[in-house]
């Protein structure tokens, strides 16, 4: 049975900056949407309030920076990278600052729509230099994001999730910078996913296993570096070929990167990338997008088909039980 | 409320004479870098040498210079694991007590090269790298650059750049100002705007920032292209204490740094001549903010400008 954790960051971040004086937490009125209200009220004179005003916000974080401070920036992924992304690439990036952008609301995870959804957010800091790229996929990813991104000489850009979310790693075993998990063994397909999408693979990668195929599945958590011996040696060893399944648009995300590493070690079978092809999406639920977008169990399972080119004959409703969020959650600040 | 400062007259410390002394000199040596460069952002020099020469001579608090250092070569751009040779080492040791500088202008780089030259600070060989592959005194400067301690050739960075240190040092409790020069095209970015809400929300009262309003732009000139004035109105209603001064004047400028006021910063509106020292440049009005020579004839006749200057300096 899956654990479902409510809020994990905001008592975890509490008591992880209890002894970092040096930790301080920049918002743009997105606070409590960002679960930093009760850090604000525990640690008022290391919160400060930027308003709406995100680009000023970034200069402000690179200041700090630079004065020995880590400012952990907390506020919607696309007012991270859209609205400021030349106080980010000039003021943070190029000098390599040890500013910490806490983005939330990665994908189609919200039904804010186009606005508030951050699809092409790893494209763009992939192609930022300097940039460090996490993204959690479950409750123990963000409870241990901040160490690893604390450790990181240089910005660091986070993929965070709030509210409910399933715990899919063991307590035990942490976020570790540039290291994939195994979350199972085969060769016929590696399949490599990160962030939300996880969850779902892993409905997937059951059902393909009793059809008969073994598949490698490599959940990734960190997009940038991207140079992770295990993701190599994966590559290495697959036989019929290689899918990745990301919460973000398939130009640029770790698509690819998987495509990247793929044609620099002459990895010569075929890609299927599930993501966004290319579009926007719109405001609706989180499950009805995963549906639309092809972000789901029953995607990857004709992924595989497509791959092997052969039916599999698995039922849908053989699949384990859906989790569907409750879009007005009392885990939510609000309904987005 | 600020009222405007003007000069009193008959006074001529010793200071002002030193400074005035140092604003002909980034004059000339920027006058005569431009005509060997056949070209350059004279206009700047011509605008900001009384400005430049009183924050290095005066109006900074910064440790002096023990030896005019020489700019370094460019070693990579800054990241991980690598060491940086910053720009700012050119202002001298940083100390709790000590002013910081930061310089958002970048297109005005010859200016604060020449002027660091003028005080003792850099190396006069160091010009000589000026826009010269594999250098770090760049046209427009980078970090690295002499003088320079943050990239701000996207204009209207440093200020908020700066109100982040000014927060980081209230938190440390240190008594030095954070100064930060700009041009006045950089009050058309929105971001500035941002920057002073912020700064007055946060009650950053240990900031300083002074303006070189020569109401000139890439495009020609300011009130033709986006007009920003009332300027001092604006600035006041966003919660800053204003000063407007004769650009040109060092006792005027000495006097406004005065009037800074409990949990606001105080700016000072500089109104410049962008012509000043070089009256010929008036004849390319409205397009100063580069000097680009159309034909030999003209350049004959900015010589002609220059070797007046000299004759000028040397009696």
């Amino acid at each position: 049975m899956l654990e479902i954790v409510k809020r994990p960051h905001v008592e975890n971040f509490i008591e992880w900056s209890r002894n970092r004086p040096e930790v301080l937490v920049l918002s743009a009125d997105l606070t409590n949407s960002c679960e930093v209200g009760r850090w604000r009220d525990t640690y008022p004179d290391r919160f400060f309030s930027m308003g709406m005003a995100e680009q000023n916000m970034m200069g402000v974080a690179a200041g700090l920076a630079r004065e020995g401070y880590t400012p952990w920036i907390h506020t919607f992924a696309v007012f991270i990278y859209r609205r400021p992304y030349d106080q980010l690439a000039m003021s943070i990036a190029y000098p390599n600052l040890p500013a910490r952008m806490v983005g939330f609301l990665p994908g189609i995870v919200t039904p804010g729509g186009v606005t508030h959804q951050a699809i092409e957010d790893v494209a763009i800091m992939r192609a930022t230099p300097n940039m460090t790229i996490l993204e959690t996929g479950d409750a123990t990813e963000v409870e241990t994001v901040l160490d690893v991104a604390q450790a990181v000489d240089g910005p660091v850009y986070i993929r965070m999730l709030r509210g409910e979310m399933p715990r899919l790693f063991p307590k035990s075993e942490p976020f570790q910078l540039n290291k994939a998990r195994v979350l199972s063994e085969g060769d016929d397909i590696l399949l490599i996913t990160s962030g939300i999408v996880t969850e779902e693979a892993i409905r997937a990668t059951r059902a393909v296993s009793l059809a008969g195929v073994s598949v490698r599945h490599l959940h990734v958590s960190t997009l940038k570096p991207f140079n992770d011996s295990m993701v190599k040696k994966a590559l290495s060893g697959v036989k019929g070929g290689v899918i990745t399944m990301e919460n973000h648009t398939i130009v640029g995300g770790l698509g690819s990167a998987v495509a990247e590493l793929m044609a620099e070690s002459a990895c010569a079978v075929p890609l299927l990338r599930f993501g966004l092809l290319d579009t926007y999406a719109h405001g609706a639920s989180r499950r009805y997008l995963m549906a639309e977008y092809e972000l789901d169990a029953a995607a990857l399972i004709r992924g595989v088909e497509a791959i092997l080119k052969r039916p599999l004959n698995i039922a849908l409703d053989a699949l384990e039980e859906v989790r569907t969020e409750d879009m007005h959650s009392l885990a939510k600040a609000e309904a987005l | 409320m600020s009222k405007n400062v003007q000069a009193e007259p008959g006074n001529d410390a010793a200071w002002i004479q030193e400074a005035k002394a140092i604003a002909a000199a980034i004059r000339l040596r920027g006058f005569e870098h431009v005509m060997e460069a056949n070209g350059g952002y004279l206009s700047q020099i011509c605008s900001a040498a009384e400005m430049l020469a009183y924050l290095y001579s005066h109006g900074l608090n910064l440790a002096p210079p023990e030896a005019p250092l020489k700019p370094s070569a460019f070693t990579g751009t800054p990241r991980a694991g690598a060491g940086y040779e910053t720009g700012a080492r050119f202002n001298g040791e940083s100390a709790p007590d000590r002013d910081r500088f930061f310089f958002s202008p970048a297109h005005y780089a010859l200016p604060l090269y020449v002027a660091l030259i003028e005080t003792g600070r850099m190396h006069p060989d160091g010009l000589s790298e000026f826009n010269k592959d594999g250098g770090t005194v760049e046209l427009i400067g980078a970090e690295h650059s002499p003088g320079f301690e943050t990239t701000t050739g996207s204009l209207s960075q440093a200020l908020s750049q700066a109100a982040g240190v000014a927060i980081a040092r209230r938190m440390k409790g240190e008594a030095g100002l954070i100064w930060v020069m700009m041009s006045d095209g950089e009050y058309q970015e929105g971001q500035t705007w941002e920057a002073f809400q912020a700064i007055a929300f946060h009650r950053l009262d240990n900031m300083r920032v002074i303006v070189d309003v020569n109401e000139q732009q890439c495009d020609g000139p300011m009130e033709l292209v986006m007009k920003i004035e009332p300027l001092a109105q604006r600035l006041r209603a966003f919660g800053a204490t204003v000063v407007e001064i004769d650009g040109h004047d060092l006792v005027a400028m000495d006097a406004a740094k005065t009037r800074a006021e409990p949990g606001k910063a105080l700016v000072i509106l500089a109104r410049t001549d962008p012509a000043r020292g070089v009256p010929l440049l008036n004849e390319r009005c409205p397009m100063l903010h580069y000097l680009r020579f159309t034909s030999a004839e003209e350049k004959n006749r900015y010589e002609a400008e220059l070797a007046a200057m000299r004759e000028r300096s040397s009696c």
